[in-house]
């Protein structure tokens, strides 16, 4: 089959869900559709930019957080609190973005995570906006067009444009001339710099971009929930979207998808028939990084056509 | 002057402990470019056990020994049998640490169960020593020691030995020492066992100070990378101070500006990595 | 011996299987009933312990209550609220359940509660976050075992009264439970003439208590230290070990020494005082039965967690009796549970306006008995509701109890 008829079949797949199965797995992938967008915005980090992040769920925490603040503090509407949320985290991106890429490598990912854990950190202790512990309830889901999505398949639907729209436009900056500059300075930086490209303007832009996407799915995220806690924006959280990531086949685009549905399924559904399903991420995650370090998809893709060639 | 005086003997005590988790990270870190993620399971494991061993062999040290032992071994399996797999992809061997950490801590939530697990101080050294109207626990006077010792020995080890200048040698310059003729792939193992050695007996001696809890892991690890990267990889002079440093910081910290606890802490890694990123004593940058 | 779903709905059908076959035409569905628990990560112990007592409490009966059989499904919310959440859809969704028990942890229930009311979700809970059983009020919601701070009040009441303390410091998890508690202490103890001269918060996980205990103000009556989890043995033990003991009395709020955690300690914790609405050593017809039946099957005396599912359970069959076992009338059920009048192994439990507990708070010492750590009760505050002696208008006029509320008016530097 080709990669138009995989896709299409997937697409039709994904639009006859709900009449297909239950409510419980409509939101379960809801909940995959969140955590792929998730994915795919550390993908461009990572897989793209050569830069391995840790701490991305900072934008996903600074878009739930200061969406949820506008609405329950001062009663703004979704249509001003969603573009507040996710300015304010591109604005928070470019910050970051501008301490964490003075170093490269390991240096990078330590940064990413200490700068995470700082606001992680701000989200427990300040809680006069946070309320700590608590986290903020209360919350309600955006009405777009008078559609209620407090409705599990209306909701679903809301999430699956997003999610759509926000991988098509990932796929599209990938795949501009921008994209490949920005591939370009992850095999090779030296060579770049020496063409005459700006490589940490390109490294910053590109996480400026990623965060914004990142912001995206925290909006999605809150949504979904209605309700927003400082776990999410912890190292366990980064850490399993990094995970889905690499599981899933960096720099790829069908990577991070996948990896975010193991990951979610895994966390989701697996868990309730097996009770240390920690273990057993931790294990399946070490057998795809030592065994298909590429990741499931292009490992896949290498096994199939293995296959395909010995068949021949 | 009471609160000084203690805070300052708590930071000391706390730089010690920290000084036995991070000078195997900075070790395996500096030799084999590895961040290990699992430093901090390996310690959880090591006080677990050793609480374990203790109700066998009611010495602490002996049980901090043969705890070590075990989770050295641990560490000798894990680095001959996947990271070395995975060599040359140091974002693999990261993250394969990280998965490892994840498995770590459920196992121990399966055999030892979701209640942390005291681990007793040693009848002798119980009582607090009382001086100049403070009372401060002995335990804890004697950790320093033992980081103070520990690091002695280990600079014996790196300055005199030969295992010692072959380490040095590879994180100075590892091609190098290949091509010297450096048996690289038996230092590598040496090494990782040192560390998860290390690691593992720090988490017994840790035992009466933290006793052995789920989610120990998560605590200690990020504390390990701040001293690290603040000392310098690669360097046990640069954990031995990264440690006593953090120490205070975090004491005093807490103390004086609690709600600040985790921005405090982080701070000096991140200007250290943005503006300094061999750290204090460092031979490279992260 | 932990349990799977899976084997215990095996369970569940090899015992329906071969019971009574009468029973089984008489009544076609069975009841399903849901328990949101802790079964990963730091929370677990407690959560197992809900497990294991709820399982008790139906097998004891047969899983039959009110003449009905009674299925049970339980999920792991790991104390990560967007997972509670997720795990109780699961459990509305795919496993249709009727009524649900729990969860554990404030932040999960809070997680929970627009889904609660949506669902039109009967839950009997076992988490203390205050506002659900007040300004916030959940219809659906009914609470049999304490808000975070109903035993720190009368506790704070018996410091003043009976013990005497008229100074004293406070400290408690830097999270909504604690500040809740510490703050109802507070209140009741300066309302009594008591002055509270030092307020310290730490985070949830902190590894080493050192530098709280060196702040620590020692020219106090006494410390009330308003810990969960495992925390409470831990400040203890560091706290002996800095020569305190004996110097600054310690009183505990009800989660401080846990039967759980008190079969961890020594000699530290001996002569402690907390105050909880339950201990194991209580003396009534239902305890006098659990108590040892736990005991025997799990090797360690009931504790909080324990005792919170065998009252939800208890509760949960006093109300099914009450509407003859129709769970499906949501309305009737969710009256019935409201109405309840019921004696469980914590003493007799009824509820207030709000769905929250009227109900006995225990002073408890820690004594050495068998051989083993026990707290042992001294003394019975009965009938104890959420807002202590206050009038509840008034009480709900104020704001919900939190780190800074009710100010601190004398604290010392």
């Amino acid at each position: 089959m080709s990669r138009g008829a995989w896709l299409g079949a997937l697409a039709a797949a994904l639009v006859a869900l709900p009449w297909l199965a239950g409510e419980f797995y409509v939101n379960l992938t809801s909940q995959v559709l969140i955590a792929a967008v998730f994915a795919a915005s550390i993908n461009l980090l990572l897989g793209y930019g050569g830069l391995p992040t840790l701490g991305h769920a900072a934008y996903v925490g600074i878009a739930a957080y200061v969406s949820a603040w506008f609405f329950l503090k001062l009663g703004f509407g979704h249509w001003l609190t969603a573009p507040i949320a996710l300015a304010a985290t591109t604005l928070m991106a470019c910050l970051f973005g501008l301490i964490a890429l003075r170093a490269t490598g390991l240096g990078f990912l330590m940064l990413t995570l200490a700068l995470s854990q700082v606001l992680w950190g701000t989200a427990y202790r300040w809680v006069s906006v946070t309320d700590g512990d608590n986290g903020l309830r209360g919350l309600t889901r955006p009405a777009p067009f008078g559609i209620d999505l407090d409705d599990s398949t209306a909701f679903y639907y809301f999430a699956l444009i997003v999610t759509a729209v926000s991988i098509w436009l990932m796929a599209r900056f990938v795949a501009s001339p921008f994209g490949a500059a920005l591939r370009g300075t992850r095999d090779q930086p030296r060579r770049m710099a020496a063409l005459g490209h700006n490589v940490g303007l390109i490294r910053w832009v590109t996480f400026v971009y990623a965060g914004f996407w990142g912001a995206v799915s925290g909006l999605l995220f809150v949504y979904y929930h209605k309700y927003i806690h400082p776990v999410s924006l912890s190292l366990q959280s980064s850490a399993e979207g990094l995970l889905a990531v690499i599981a899933g086949g960096s720099g790829t685009l069908a990577g991070p998808i996948v990896g975010a549905a193991i990951v979610v399924i895994l966390k989701n559904y697996v868990s309730a028939y097996i009770e240390r399903w920690n273990m057993l991420l931790g294990f399946v995650f070490v057998l795809i990084v030592v065994f298909m370090p590429e990741g499931l998809v292009p490992g896949l893709r290498r096994w199939w056509a293995a296959w395909k060639a010995r068949t021949k | 002057m009471q609160f000084w005086a203690i805070q300052t003997l708590n930071s000391l005590a706390l730089g010690g402990l920290l000084f036995l988790l991070s000078s195997g990270f900075s070790l395996i870190f500096g030799l084999m470019r590895i961040a290990n993620l699992t430093h901090g399971a390996l310690f959880m494991i090591g006080a677990y056990i050793g609480a374990s061993i203790l109700k066998v062999v009611p010495n602490l040290w002996l049980a901090a020994l043969l705890g070590g032992l075990v989770v050295a071994a641990f560490g000798g399996l894990v680095e001959r049998f996947i990271l070395r797999k995975l060599a040359g992809n140091v974002l693999g061997q990261v993250l394969v640490t990280l998965g490892i950490a994840f498995m770590i801590a459920d196992f121990c939530l399966i055999v030892w169960g979701g209640d942390p697990i005291p681990v007793p101080t040693p009848s002798y050294l119980q009582q607090p020593l009382r001086f100049a109207g403070l009372a401060f626990p002995t335990y804890r006077l004697v950790v320093i020691g033992i980081a103070v010792a520990v690091g002695i020995g280990l600079y014996f080890l790196m300055e005199r030995t030969r295992l010692g200048a072959m380490i040095r040698a590879g994180v100075d310059d590892m091609q190098m020492a290949r091509a010297v003729g450096i048996p690289v792939s038996k230092l590598f193992t040496t090494v990782f066992c040192l560390g998860a050695l290390l690691a593992g007996a720090g988490g017994i001696i840790g035992g009466p100070m933290l006793s052995a809890y789920p989610g120990l892991d998560a605590d200690m690890l990020p504390l390990a990378l701040i001293v690290v990267i603040l000392g310098g990889v690669g360097s046990l002079v640069g954990a031995f101070v990264g440690s006593f440093i953090i120490g205070f910081v975090y004491t005093f910290g807490v103390a004086l500006l609690p709600d600040l606890a985790y921005v405090i802490l982080f701070l000096p890694m991140i200007f250290v990595i943005a503006f300094r990123p061999r750290g204090l004593f460092g031979k490279f940058a992260a | 011996m932990t349990i799977t779903r899976r084997k215990f709905l095996q369970g569940i059908g090899a015992g329906v299987a071969a019971a009574h076959a009468p029973w089984a035409a008489a009544q076609s569905d069975a009841i399903r009933v849901g328990l949101a628990t802790v079964k990963t990560g730091p929370l677990a112990s407690g959560g197992l312990d809900m497990e294991r007592a709820l399982v008790m409490y139906l097998r004891e009966r047969n899983n039959t209550l009110a003449g009905r059989k009674v299925t049970l499904s339980v999920a792991d919310t790991g104390g990560v609220p967007a997972q509670a959440r997720t795990k109780l859809q699961e459990l509305v969704e795919k496993d249709r359940i009727q009524v649900l028990i729990g969860p554990l942890d404030a932040a999960s229930a809070l997680a929970s509660d627009d889904y609660i009311r949506s669902q039109q979700l009967p839950t009997i809970s076992v988490a203390a976050a205050e506002d659900m059983t007040q300004r916030k009020l959940n219809p659906w919601f009914v609470r049999p075992t304490s808000t975070s701070s109903q035993c720190a009040q009368p506790l704070a009441d018996y410091c003043a009264k009976t013990l005497k303390y008229r100074r004293m410091a406070v400290m408690a998890d830097d999270i909504a439970y604690g500040h809740e508690m510490v703050a109802g202490f507070q209140r009741v103890f300066e309302d009594a003439g008591g002055k509270v001269v030092q307020k310290m918060f730490s985070p949830l996980t902190v590894p080493d208590y050192a530098t709280y205990i060196a702040q620590l103000k020692t020219n106090v009556d006494g410390l009330f230290i308003g810990f969960a989890g495992s925390n409470g043995f831990r400040y203890l033990r560091q706290f002996n070990e800095y020569g305190l003991r004996g110097k600054v009395n310690v009183v505990g709020g009800m989660t401080a020494l846990d039967e759980a955690v008190l079969r961890n300690m020594g000699d530290e914790a001996l002569g402690i005082i907390t105050a909880c609405w339950y201990s194991a050593e209580l003396d009534n017809p239902v305890n006098r039965k659990f108590a040892p039946a736990f005991r025997a099957e799990a090797k360690y005396d009931p504790g909080f967690y324990a005792a919170a599912t065998y009252t939800d359970a208890a509760v949960l069959e006093a109300a099914l009796a009450a509407v003859q076992g129709k769970i499906e009338d949501k309305k009737s059920f969710m009256a019935a549970l409201r109405k309840t009048n019921v004696l469980a192994c914590r003493g007799p439990v009824t509820f207030d306006d709000y769905g929250n507990v009227v109900g006995n708070v225990y002073m408890r010492r820690v004594e050495r008995k068998d051989g083993r750590l026990v707290n042992s009760v001294i003394f019975t505050y009965p009938a104890v509701s959420q807002f202590w002696t206050y009038d509840p208008k008034a009480f709900l006029a104020n704001p919900v109890y939190s780190r800074d509320w009710p100010p601190a008016k004398n604290l010392e530097s």
